[in-house]
């Protein structure tokens, strides 16, 4: 179970106070103080921890963020960074004596320029609403997160989400020219801007993925790129882990990177099958779902190569769609999974480690015999070009202790994942949910380099700081202010 | 300066800098000390180069992963990268030439100054490949970011942070990039007799289409007649294809529809655009005097014509690469003001790349930050070199 920091007493003590000078600063509309109405902020895609917040705070520009920071940071109030609440990490999960501060009014496109590929957003955009924006053009931001219909850019960046065309187009860290930021005393700073290189140290780099640490993100300036003349996707089945993991290597090793390079094991076939009715092969071990871009020529030369790089491994099963509707039959059992393992299972956790691609047969078969071991269901999908895994674990929040057990059980898989040369997490963020098991892939002074570095932004800790680092045992730091009560 | 160190090890890297903190001297951080001239000049009392440390550690090429010395050459890196086809993805330009320095740069030196060639503009910046980094900070401790795989998001990322820091707040002992296949093909579109707004228009057609342009620089003719592939035809803007043999030949084909609004191009085969590639990312077709500074201003890719046309009037010689987005600049040492002012209208940066010692000791080498982010920035070098001993002023007087 994971902890929180124990409240500031004072904070709670002045929260009529406190409250007070907040709505001085935002519209009368943007400040949230009844329990009632803070209920739907207590959480975010990690349910299975919440929290009310002292207050919400829904600024609608860049000023009144500024305004309500330095606010907090006068007061010595905790801040959460929140844009949708997806985060399937706990990264926007509040603290007691926190004020959330929700950028989902700051959903304006400000500017878009197709002549030098690029636009500037309100960080609370979502992510699909930069692709709506620019697609009349023929154009495109490449993240593509699955959950891009509810997600903001501004959380995007919190966490440098990735999707499953990452393999070609990068996470987005590798899609940003510049951000606007608030730090915590409430400083607005440009970083970057539409050109492509800035000088002096990569803020925009460290920005991304901080999860909210490090300042507040109110604009964003992304590329976009030209859409490519079609897409196409095949289908292609294994009977064994193993070989389908030789054939991914034999399509990389042949120089063909394709634009997604999808994997998902037998009970992930199945909870997509029976919720998608993609006509995935229900005999099969392993499917890779492969996507190719270009004219329908070129992607008639990729796929064909694709499939002969696979023949000597004896698919099952091969299908080459013939037509965009037959790829999106595909892609719609993938694209589902979530919703497909919340069918067959009361409640599930989204893992997500990443692996040295040549260790998918040993990881998968490790976690499978741990499924045994501790009686929990699991379905893996994996982005296979990247070596991003997503465990599905199966569970029943009704059973007393299952939760805590699933969370053993993934616990248990994120270390495997350190074990073989991977990481924690690829794209969903340490928030609180990795916080402890940080020691796992970092040294203590590894860890005191990274907190010394948060500091610097913010020497307080004020901004989302129970998240990402351990809580317990923090190693003294050489800034003031960096060690947190440890929690009871 | 007494002699620098160069340890085989990475332990050694770490005693050398405990003994410069010891002593509180500072240290000069180097790899082959190609870009020594770059920005401004330290004072230190020793130097410590990474230039030894050159194992491959690790080389999966189905995996699209190198883990490499910091020492490594760049051309010894490319020699094992082509041993699994593949190669660096932002293609680092060589700028010896132009530099007038001896010697091959290292992999450490290519990250620690984020240098990318004209690939940037469609495939990332050197920092976009940079998956992990071993490096040792002020204080001596071995700090490892990232890792060997391709998606990590466990922790700030200082791998961002430290890839051009220009040695300020580590060393690089090891980095770890993600490499791609070689292209089995390439192929370039000339387009003469083009102006710089018409040439960067061209351009901007070009990479806005969805045929995965990899290249796009504009010359005027002074600057293309210095690459024997351009010349001859006066200003040219040239677009580059890499991709397998078939895609390059249809792409080339419809780009040649799609920008015949701009004149009937000229193309360049397999041979020819290397080579005329090669010469661009060494920025070969500038024209440095002995007695010349060297700038690249990186502004927003529409205003590269305006840039060029005020700096061609202030008598510097120029050339455009990412779209126009990167203006490379030759000229007396006293057109720095002209620079920082183009940079600034055109709302981007520059860099310093070669200078007399006391003009780069004097000027902002690169922009100055706003007050607040300085201190953050001061901040940042205290966290990492707490004693200041890494590379003093290079960026900054007094960080
Ligand atoms: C069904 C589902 C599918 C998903 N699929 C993917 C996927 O394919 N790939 C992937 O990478 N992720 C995925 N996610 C995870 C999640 O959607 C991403 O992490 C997303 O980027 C979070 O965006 P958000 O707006 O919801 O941010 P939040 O959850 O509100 O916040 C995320 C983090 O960023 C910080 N933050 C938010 N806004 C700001 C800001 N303006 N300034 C500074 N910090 C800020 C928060 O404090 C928090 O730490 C999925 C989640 C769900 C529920």
């Amino acid at each position: 179970m994971i902890a929180q920091p124990p409240p500031k007493a004072d904070i709670i003590a002045r929260r009529p106070e406190i409250i007070a000078g907040l709505r001085a600063l935002v519209p009368a509309s943007g400040l949230i103080s009844e329990e009632l109405r803070l209920k739907p902020y207590e959480t975010d895609g990690l349910p299975a921890y919440r929290q009310i917040p002292l207050a919400v705070v829904l600024p609608e520009t860049t000023e009144q963020v500024a305004a309500v920071l330095a606010f907090c940071h006068k007061n010595g109030v905790r801040v959460v960074p929140r844009g949708a609440g997806t985060s399937l990490s706990g990264g926007a999960l509040p603290m007691a004596d926190s004020v959330v501060i929700g950028l989902m009014r700051m959903n304006r496109i400000l500017d878009i320029d197709y002549g030098d590929r690029c636009a500037t957003v309100q960080a609370g955009v979502t992510n699909i609403g930069i692709t709506n924006a620019v697609s009349a053009e023929g154009f495109f931001y490449a993240p593509d997160p699955s959950s891009q219909l509810a997600c903001m850019i501004g959380g995007n960046v919190g966490m440098n989400s990735g999707g499953a065309h990452c393999l070609k187009y990068g996470v987005t860290a590798n899609n940003l020219l510049g951000l606007k930021i608030v730090t915590m005393e409430g400083d607005v700073l440009d970083i970057g801007g539409a050109h492509l290189d800035a000088a002096g140290y990569d803020w925009l780099g460290l920005m991304t993925g901080s999860e909210g640490m490090l300042a507040m993100v109110t604009e964003v300036t992304v590329r976009i790129l030209r859409a490519p003349e079609g897409a196409r996707a095949m289908l292609v089945a294994f009977d064994a882990n193993e070989t389908a993991g030789r054939a991914v290597d034999a399509i990389i090793g042949s120089g063909i990177i394709p634009v997604a390079l999808e994997f998902m094991d037998r009970p992930a076939i199945h909870a997509c099958e029976a919720f998608a009715h993609a006509g995935y092969p229900l005999d099969a071990e392993a499917l890779l779902i492969i996507e190719v871009e270009g004219s329908v020529a070129e992607q008639d030369d990729l796929l064909g190569r694709i499939a002969a790089l696979c023949e000597p491994f004896h698919p099952i099963s091969l299908r080459v769609s013939q037509s965009a509707e037959e790829s999106i039959a595909i892609w719609k059992g993938r694209k589902g999974a979530f919703g497909a393992v919340g069918r067959i299972s009361p409640d599930y956790l989204c893992m997500d480690g990443t692996i040295p691609t040549g260790q998918l047969p040993f990881v998968l078969r490790r976690i499978g015999e741990m499924s045994d071991a501790y009686g929990l269901k699991v379905a893996n999908i994996f982005h296979a070009g990247d070596g991003n895994l997503h465990p599905l674990i199966m569970f029943d929040a009704n059973l007393a202790g299952n939760f805590e057990h699933a969370e053993a059980f993934g616990a248990d898989i994120l270390k495997l994942c350190v074990e073989v040369g991977g990481c924690l997490t690829g794209e969903h963020g340490v928030g609180v949910e990795k916080r402890e098991l940080m020691r796992v892939q970092f040294t203590d002074i590894e860890l005191d380099q990274q907190r010394r570095i948060k500091s610097a932004f913010d020497p307080d800790w004020l901004l989302n700081p129970s998240k990402v680092f351990p809580l317990v045992d923090m190693p003294v730091t050489a800034m003031p202010g960096t060690a947190m009560p440890v929690a009871a | 300066m007494s002699a620098a160190l160069a340890p085989a090890h990475e332990s050694g890297v770490v005693e050398a800098i405990l003994a410069a903190r010891a002593a509180n001297e500072p240290l000069l951080i180097q790899g082959r000390g190609t870009k020594a001239g770059m920005l401004r000049p330290v004072q230190a009392a020793r130097g410590l180069s990474t230039r030894n440390l050159t194992d491959v550690s690790l080389y999966s090429p189905q995996e699209l992963i190198i883990s490499a010395g910091a020492g490594i050459t760049i051309p010894d890196l490319e020699a094992k990268l082509a041993e699994g086809g593949q190669g660096i993805i932002a293609e680092p330009p060589d700028l010896s030439a132009l530099l007038g320095t001896e010697g091959v740069q290292t992999l450490g030196g290519v990250v620690a100054t984020n240098l990318s060639g004209p690939r940037r503009v469609a495939w990332g910046a050197m920092r976009d490949h940079v998956m992990g980094v071993r490096a040792v900070n002020g204080a001596g401790e071995v700090i490892r970011s990232g890792g060997r795989v391709l998606k990590n998001v466990t922790g700030l990322d200082l791998c961002k942070l430290l890839t051009g820091s220009y040695g300020t707040l580590a060393v690089l002992t090891e980095v770890t990039l993600k490499v791609l296949p070689r292209a089995e093909l390439t192929g370039s579109l000339l387009l003469p007799g083009l102006d710089a707004v018409q040439g960067v228009a061209a351009l901007s057609a070009a990479l806005g289409s969805p045929y995965g342009v990899s290249g796009a620089a504009w010359l005027p003719a002074d600057a293309a007649e210095r690459v024997p592939e351009l010349a001859g035809r006066g200003a040219v803007a040239v677009v580059r294809i890499e991709d397998f043999a078939r895609s390059v030949e249809y792409r080339l084909g419809r780009l040649t529809t799609d920008l015949a609004v701009f004149g009937t191009p000229v193309l360049l085969d397999d041979g020819a655009s290397r080579a005329a590639w090669r010469a661009i990312r060494d920025a070969m077709p500038l024209r440095a005097e002995p007695g010349d500074a060297v700038w690249r201003v990186s502004v927003r890719p529409s205003n590269g014509p305006a840039a060029i046309t005020a700096l061609e009037a202030t008598g510097a010689r120029c050339f455009l690469d990412w779209g126009g987005g990167l203006v490379w600049i030759a000229g007396p040492p006293a057109l720095h003001d002209s620079v920082m002012a183009t940079a600034l209208a055109g709302r981007g940066t520059w860099t310093v790349l070669r200078a007399p010692e006391p003009m780069r000791a004097a000027v902002d080498v690169i922009p100055a930050e706003a007050p607040a982010l300085a201190r953050i920035t001061r901040r940042v070098k205290a966290a990492m070199d707490p004693s200041g001993i890494l590379n003093p002023g290079r960026l900054y007087a007094g960080v």
